[in-house]
């Protein structure tokens, strides 16, 4: 009783002094003062042209003020139609690539002993230790022409594809395939954590009840272990998709540069051409393409999620 | 015991020195069995007796380690489950959670080689016979527990199996829905005449549903019968005190020939008279047991009994129907006895109270003498 009454005085302090609201309050503030608002800037920014002055950006003198020159050019330029369609290609076939291996992964990780559980997870976050930048460029290494990946590679070439000419090397480096390759190298543990976490939820006894009801190890796994890891597919695929889609780094250094991901054409027009409101329409049509289709998904997910609820 | 239970002639499941070994614990320890076709089978014991690793060495989920299985005449020892005549009903029901009622219990028909009406009707049919029709299409998660529970029968039924596994079937139902549960399962596996096989822990779901009961205890089979032989006729003091409440104390036999058994029980200051049930040479130590509603309670000196004991009331337990009484000897013993309120008595009326000198009294024939 007497604990009772100092529990109950103590959260009478907690909502008279106003730490509850402060709490509560606390990501909001957060997210209003380093999302929102830089975000409005963004978008503001894209209502204007650009200008010699600093920064470089100004408004008409005259209502109404703002132009939607930038939006139109938007859809004129095909540099940015195809940026886009590029961008969306590579993250989707990096978001298959890293299913594919990933699925796999993660189904081993559920399945084998807690001491190799623990070793292997070890191992899919081990990468995050070292710098992204320094990995990136491990790999402009080992995809040079005179690297021993990329020798091996060649040697496989030549024994395995019959042509009449041999290669010296396999020119990797500045293309669409290195960018992938990076990609699903560096996008592969957002891929595999939540599947992970989606498959060790789900109950063995599933599985022996299908076996047990006549279905073969294939089967069950196409009749319950795949359809119950739906959520963590989508969120697995949404980790990986959305950053891979918007992605700088990667195509800057490894990418060809007369075929740019969105990502870097966003950067080229800040820093290069100096066009601050274009690369903030570009930025501001990416968000919207890539918010779009998540809130959608959260939607029916809580929607789902509401159905799946026991009813009272 | 085992040897005479392996000579049945053609038993639908035979087990026989089945053995399975997790590392240095052995789970299950040399093992034989005969289960006939129609049968209602318990295994019963406690947590970790084995009971449950035997149930999935049937259905196909563990390999034994020594030992084989035959069912129907075949050896599926080493048959993965989906290659089993073997159905189970798990102790979580393990519905699949994505599939509406009628999907679950259609999902093992999808390899039976049968039309689409014929699957439709027996969906129909297994959907009947636990009166769930009307919930054909909700999902696991809308229905009760109880539902679920015969959600899970009627899909382990739907492919009629040879033999139906039920792994703590009434564990998870409250205690009104398990009594009529229970009668329900009873029913739906005479209605059918499918082989049933039931693990529990709890003797008295064992007693009411099985024709034989298997006792288990640390991986090896104490006693296989039916409920009125592993109550009445234990043949250890493991199963004697497992199998209801009993009270036991220790004995040398003094005289045995064919009419009775005379032991003498320190204990008890005296000489215990039993039936002649077995054969028992002087001298040997036997363990007496007596069941608490075998003993007859009275004021007054009981006459023309064979065995009359005397002490003081210890403890009294009320509880409606009957009431127990535990009865302190001058040695220290004390003997639980539970006597029928078979007339309304105010707590005044009572035939004894706390701290009363009673005499006990059984007749030999309650009387059982375990050696092992």
């Amino acid at each position: 009783m007497a604990s009772g009454s100092a529990h109950f005085r103590l959260k009478q302090w907690f909502h008279r002094t106003g730490w509850r609201s402060t709490i509560i309050a606390t990501p909001y503030v957060w997210l209003l003062a380093f999302f929102f608002l830089p975000f409005l800037i963004v978008l503001v920014m894209s209502l204007a042209t650009q200008a010699d002055v600093s920064p470089p950006f100004a408004f008409g003198a005259e209502w109404p003020y703002v132009t939607f020159d930038n939006i139109a050019r938007l859809f004129e330029d095909s540099l940015y139609i195809r940026a886009y369609l590029i961008s969306i290609s590579n993250a989707a076939i990096t978001t298959v690539i890293c299913l594919i291996i990933g699925y796999p992964m993660a189904l081993c990780l559920t399945r084998v002993g807690k001491t190799w559980r623990n070793i292997f997870l070890m191992l899919v976050i081990l990468p995050f230790w070292t710098s992204f930048l320094l990995r990136v460029y491990a790999w402009i290494g080992l995809m040079g022409t005179n690297s021993w990946f990329n020798k091996g590679l060649t040697f496989l070439y030549n024994t395995l594809v019959p042509s009449g000419s041999t290669l010296t090397s396999i020119p990797m480096m500045n293309s669409n395939f290195a960018v992938i390759l990076v990609m699903v190298y560096c996008y592969l543990p957002f891929m595999v954590l939540p599947l992970y976490a989606n498959l060790e939820r789900l109950d063995f006894t599933l599985n022996e009840a299908s076996m047990d009801l006549g279905s073969r190890p294939w089967r069950v796994f196409l009749d319950i272990t795949l359809p119950l890891s739906i959520p963590g597919i989508i969120a697995g695929g949404l980790l990986v998709f959305i950053p891979a889609s918007g992605e700088f780094v990667i195509p800057s250094l490894v990418g060809d540069a007369s075929d740019p991901m969105i990502g870097r054409v966003i950067g080229d027009e800040f820093t290069a051409a100096r066009d601050w409101p274009m690369a903030s329409t570009v930025a501001v049509a990416l968000l919207i393409l890539l918010v779009l289709p998540t809130m959608a998904y959260t939607h029916f997910d809580s929607k789902a999620q509401a159905a799946r609820e026991p009813n009272p | 015991m085992h040897a005479s239970d392996l000579q049945r002639p053609d038993p639908l499941i035979r087990i026989e020195h089945l053995t399975k070994q997790f590392g240095d614990f052995t789970a299950v320890d040399n093992v034989s069995i005969g289960i006939e076709k129609g049968e209602l089978f318990a295994l019963l014991g406690g947590s970790g007796c084995g009971k449950t690793t035997l149930l999935r060495m049937l259905a196909g989920f563990e390999t034994p380690s020594a030992g084989r299985i035959f069912i129907d005449g075949k050896d599926v020892t080493n048959s993965p489950p989906y290659e089993r005549p073997v159905n189970m009903m798990f102790q979580s029901y393990a519905l699949f959670p994505h599939m509406s009622v009628e999907k679950n219990v259609a999902y093992g028909l999808k390899h039976e080689n049968m039309t689409d009406a014929q699957r439709r009707d027996r969906v129909r049919e297994m959907l009947d016979l636990v009166q769930l029709t009307p919930l054909a299409g909700r999902k696991p998660h809308q229905i009760s527990g109880g539902q679920r529970q015969r959600v899970a029968l009627a899909r382990a039924l739907a492919k009629q199996p040879k033999v139906l596994l039920l792994d703590e079937p009434l564990a998870a139902l409250d205690k009104k829905l398990r009594e009529h549960t229970q009668f329900e399962i009873a029913n739906i596996q005479y209605k059918t005449g499918i082989t049933f096989v039931v693990v529990t822990h709890d003797q008295e779901e064992a007693m009411t549903l099985a024709s034989r009961i298997a006792v288990m205890d640390k991986g090896i089979v104490r006693q296989i019968g039916s409920a009125t032989d592993v109550y009445e006729y234990p043949n250890s003091r493991f199963v004697a005190g497992f199998i209801g409440s009993i009270t036991m104390f220790e004995g040398v036999v003094t005289e045995s020939n064919k009419t009775h058994t005379l032991v003498e029980a320190p204990q008890t200051g005296g000489i215990i008279r039993a039936r002649a049930d077995q054969r028992l040479s002087p001298n040997q130590k036997v363990t007496i047991a007596v069941r608490p509603e075998k003993i007859a309670l009275s004021r007054e000196r009981p006459e023309n009994e064979a065995n009359v004991l005397s002490g003081i009331v210890q403890d009294l337990g009320y509880f409606g129907k009957d009431s127990l009484y535990r009865v302190k000897l001058p040695s220290g013993l004390v003997l639980s006895v539970n006597s029928v309120n078979s007339r309304r008595a105010g707590e005044n009326e009572r035939i004894a109270q706390w701290e009363d000198q009673v005499w006990l009294s059984f007749d030999p024939s309650s009387v059982i003498l375990l050696t092992e």
